[in-house]
């Protein structure tokens, strides 16, 4: 029977664009005493609610700015929403923006067990698994170099292989599938899919259709912070098709 | 509560990364590396006994000892609670992007300056022995000053971390009153004999300071000389009630760090 395995309920998140940034003693007396600090208030995300069942694939789809990368924070547990309230049954590895730990000054393997920290495992784990990480993340020769000197791909090469090293209940994959060189993307779409069979439930944030019609089994439509439509992935594609084709002939 | 408890079991070893990496970093690329924390505080006696020594006319033999007890202490707690006040702007690259308990942040901090501070002590057993003022069961006890210093410095560290996310004033304000602070710890001058009218107001500045009676209490038991219980207790009432604070305001606005930074 399937299971549910993550809650989203009705959050919304706040954001307070203030126009100036008031982040000094005298700008926050001299400003609220003249009651001067106004805040735009934004609303990345309104009253969102939907359910993941296990081994869903759900493929999140919107515009820039829709609130897809918000809605993937909180439910990450990075934003703590204004309301509402996420319930999380496993354990969830964010592949957002790989290598978000990394210390530049560190190297390679130094690394590892910092990054490897930060996503919950322990040392000895991660030493057990060292050279798997090393053999898989093709970084054996600079694996003793700091980290600032490795380029943008290693790294991410390397945050991959390491939150990868186990199969995780929840994948978040924000537009990760486009990490490295071709050879690296091919290899790491192979480990993503061999995950999916595993049967871990992915959420998936992708601005391309065809790649969500591809892998998912279910879709949701985030337009200015709203669910404006949930299902099937077929259904959900062909709305999303109309709404960007619609936006194209406005321009 | 045992939810947090939860937390921090699963996090426990990002902490220990987190100590690691502060000591690892701290001394790499220089050429002595954690030599410097014993080198480092030695040199310092070495400038402020040559200094005070000449400039108060003191030809004490123990005078570095003293000035060594209260620039290793002072100087844990200075370093200590500046690096709370930057430690979550400094991090924000891994908040922004990853869910971690952030308390771990000034808690490392604290922590891995610590480790370093206890390392330097040896340095103070070294110029002891050289000196004179040989090992003796007092010192033993020597560990309840510092375990109040360690607390001290981790209640008003959160107080900072909280502050300076919001304000970044503080970084400099911090830097004034931690100057203040110096002065009032009786570093390199004996308060007894620069203040010799009894109940002197200065002295009571002095008293009111936790440093100094951490400080005070320190010596006492390098010194082999029975500590001052009410410093004692005054200096741990003070640290609990900033970590009660600190954590509070913490816990209170943790939530609000990531707009702000």
């Amino acid at each position: 029977m399937a299971k549910t395995i993550l809650e989203v309920n009705d959050v919304s998140m706040k954001f307070n664009l203030s126009k100036e940034k008031v982040d000094t003693f005298k700008d926050y007396v001299i400003k609220s005493l003249k009651r001067e600090i106004h805040y735009n208030e934004f609303w990345a995300l309104k009253h969102v609610s939907f359910k993941m069942m296990k081994g869903d694939r759900i493929g999140i789809l919107g515009l820039n700015g829709a609130g897809k990368s918000t809605l993937l924070k909180v439910i990450a547990g990075v934003y703590d929403p204004t309301s509402g309230s996420v319930k999380r049954y496993g354990k969830i590895a964010p592949l957002l923006e790989l290598g978000a730990g990394f210390d530049p000054q560190y190297t390679g393997a130094e690394n590892i067990f910092l990054y490897g920290s930060v996503l919950g495992f322990s040392h000895s784990f991660l030493q057990e698994k060292f050279d798997e990480i090393v053999a898989f993340s093709e970084l054996k020769d600079f694996i003793d170099v700091p980290i600032k000197n490795y380029s943008s791909g290693m790294r991410s090469r390397l945050g991959f292989s390491i939150a990868t090293i186990v199969s995780p209940e929840i994948l978040i994959l924000d537009e990760v599938l486009s990490v490295g060189d071709a050879k690296f993307r091919r290899k790491s779409e192979k480990k993503i899919m061999d995950m999916f069979e595993d049967g871990a439930s992915v959420l998936f944030v992708s601005h391309s259709v065809d790649q969500v019609e591809r892998l998912c089994n279910k879709a949701i439509i985030l337009d200015h912070g709203k669910v404006i439509a949930s299902g099937e992935v077929a259904g959900v594609a062909e709305q999303y098709r109309e709404i960007t084709g619609d936006n194209k002939n406005q321009k | 509560m045992k939810r947090i408890i939860n937390n921090f079991l699963k996090y426990r070893y990002l902490l220990m990364e987190l100590i690691k990496k502060g000591i690892k970093l701290r001394y790499r690329r220089s050429y002595l590396g954690i030599i410097w924390t014993l080198l480092e505080p030695l040199l310092m006696m070495i400038v402020l006994t040559f200094v005070f020594g000449t400039l108060l006319g003191r030809g004490d033999k123990t005078y570095p000892i003293y000035i060594l007890c209260g620039r290793l202490a002072f100087s844990f707690f200075s370093t200590a609670t500046r690096s709370c006040l930057r430690s979550i702007r400094s991090n924000s690259g891994m908040i922004k992007k990853v869910y971690v308990p952030k308390y771990l942040y000034p808690l490392s901090e604290v922590l891995y300056n610590y480790v370093i501070f206890l390392i330097s002590l040896i340095v103070l057993v070294i110029v002891c022995c050289v000196l004179g003022v040989y090992p003796k069961l007092t010192w033993l006890l020597a560990f309840i000053p510092l375990l109040e210093l360690l607390l001290l410095s981790f209640g008003v560290g959160m107080i900072l971390a909280t502050i300076g996310v919001f304000f970044r004033d503080m970084e400099y304000l911090w830097s004034v009153a931690i100057t203040l602070i110096m002065y009032m710890s009786a570093i390199f001058y004996y308060p007894d004999q620069l203040f010799k009218k009894a109940n002197d107001w200065k002295m009571l500045v002095l008293k009111m300071n936790p440093l100094y009676s951490v400080i005070t209490n320190f010596r006492n038991c390098i010194f082999g000389q029975a500590m001052n219980v009410k410093m004692l207790l005054y200096a741990l009432l003070f640290s609990l009630a900033c970590i009660a604070i600190g954590v509070a305001a913490f816990v209170k606005k943790q939530d609000k760090f990531i707009l702000e930074i």
